[in-house]
């Protein structure tokens, strides 16, 4: 081999990039840790504004349906699947229930790595009592 | 005919996940086996072709490069295209590598009117090239969230860039748009000029249909089929910490994607997209042309056995005395 010094050095060089998410994630070791989130304990509240394998998929979806929904149209209700009716707030019907965003939302969004802008707006809600 | 070869070739790896993940639920099979099998294919692929390509002999450096070579004091050379030292070439690799240097100097031949032959530049390549690899270096980067817990913090940072306009939820990347762009491009390109049309073959349509289809699997599962991401974060770490799950995530489109990305990583080591690791290996580029400062001999050269005078004299100098002929040591 003709400048096998480079080209091997090179060649470890492109296999550690390629393979470091497995050194990074052996070496961090809890990497198969899932996300454990805090449901609701309410009375009067069992279920969400949809089924929770559209919630997991699309929730994004539906809160910015409702912004659009409630600034640019003026609707203030929204009715579920199962005929309910919700009123359209981030803060009072959908933190009413998940106060602690920190064992509810932040559960699945760092573990994914997303970083949504919901709190450049709306208060984080900290002084709410957290059951 | 070579495109629709490999338009064909494209429908068939897209029914082969359909079938396999959509309808057998072949889960383990295309979450786990064949991710793995592929992922070995392309390294052991890849480095197995390098080692090939370092084992054949090292040309001498090709000094008809693009600059004026480093000679007398009073003739300015040019360092970075006709580079004399080691730095100079590693910044002419380095403008190769991350700004594609000699497809900028792609130019373009047109009969006009005359008749008379007319030389033009044409960046549009370059143009379609750049765009393409950047936001595929992005969008392979940002697929790290994926795969490393916890997320790294520069991943939140080139995501932060890429979302910047925050544009719908989930976020539109800009990256998303100019790829699809610039592969795009890249196909029409072919199409559109007959000469290029008539140069093409389906080892070139191939590899942008399989991009094309990477890409658009990915953007109909960001922006309008969504799954699971936590699903698909632990199959994606089981894999890597060797613990593989049966995967439990449903969405078709999931598994067209990653047999896509599988087929793209097999394909890899066997095609025109080594000129992956090959740019680090063109000789035209990774040589300093410094054969006025330095001599070069050729390592493969043959030993050949000489016979100098010196040693002539010694052999036959008694016949030569003997003879009368004039000897250069008595």
């Amino acid at each position: 081999m003709y400048d096998s010094g480079k080209i091997i050095a090179g060649l470890i060089i492109f296999a550690a990039l390629f393979t470091s998410p497995v050194w990074y994630d052996v070496l961090n070791g809890k990497a198969l840790q899932r996300p454990d989130l805090v449901l609701p304990s309410k009375e009067n509240q069992k279920e969400c504004v949809a089924a929770a394998e559209f919630m997991r998929r699309d929730h994004m979806r539906l809160l910015n349906d409702w912004r659009y929904e409630v600034v640019r149209k003026g609707e203030t209700y929204f009715s579920s699947d199962n005929g309910k009716e919700y009123e359209m707030r981030f803060t009072k019907t959908c933190l009413g229930c998940h106060p602690n965003t920190s064992q509810f939302c932040d559960q699945c969004h760092s573990y994914v790595g997303v970083t949504p802008y919901c709190w450049d707006c709306h208060n984080k809600p900290r002084n709410l009592s957290i059951q | 005919m070579n495109i629709v070869f490999s338009l064909l070739a494209i429908l068939v790896v897209i029914a082969a996940a359909v079938l396999g993940a959509g309808v057998a639920k072949l889960y383990f099979l295309f979450g786990v086996i064949i991710p793995y099998a592929s992922i070995a294919v392309f390294l052991v692929g890849i480095v197995s072709r390098v080692v090939k390509w370092a084992k054949s002999p090292v040309p001498f450096h090709i000094p008809t490069v693009a600059g004026q070579q480093k000679s007398l004091p009073w003739i300015r050379n040019s360092r970075l295209e006709s580079p004399h030292t080691t730095l100079g070439v590693i910044g002419r690799m380095a403008l190769e590598i991350l700004f594609f240097r000699s497809l900028f100097r792609n130019t373009k031949m047109e009969l006009r009117n005359g008749p008379k032959l007319v030389y033009g530049s044409n960046k549009y390549l370059w143009l379609g090239a750049i765009v393409f690899h950047w936001s595929m270096l992005i969008i392979v980067l940002r697929h790290l969230r994926l795969f490393m817990e916890p997320v790294p913090s520069f991943v939140f940072a080139i995501q932060g860039i890429d979302g910047f306009f925050q544009v719908g939820l989930p976020g539109l990347y800009i990256t998303d748009i100019l790829i699809l762009a610039a592969l795009s491009y890249l196909v029409l390109r072919r199409l559109v000029d007959a000469r290029l049309r008539y140069i093409s073959l389906s080892a070139d349509y191939f590899p942008l249909f399989l991009l094309l289809s990477i890409a658009v699997t990915g953007i109909l599962m960001r922006y309008f089929f969504r799954i699971d991401l936590v699903n698909v974060k632990e199959l994606a770490i089981g894999l890597f910490t060797f613990h593989p799950v049966v995967p439990q995530v449903t969405g078709v489109l999931f598994y067209i994607h990653l047999f896509l990305v599988c087929t793209l990583l097999v394909y890899f080591p066997f095609s025109k997209l080594l000129h992956m690791p090959g740019i680090f290996l063109s000789p035209t580029r990774n040589l300093a042309n410094n054969s006025r400062m330095k001599r070069h001999v050729n390592p493969w050269d043959h030993p050949v056995r000489v016979h100098t005078y010196g040693e002539y004299e010694d052999e036959f100098r008694e016949k030569m005395k003997a003879a009368g002929l004039p000897l250069d040591k008595e």
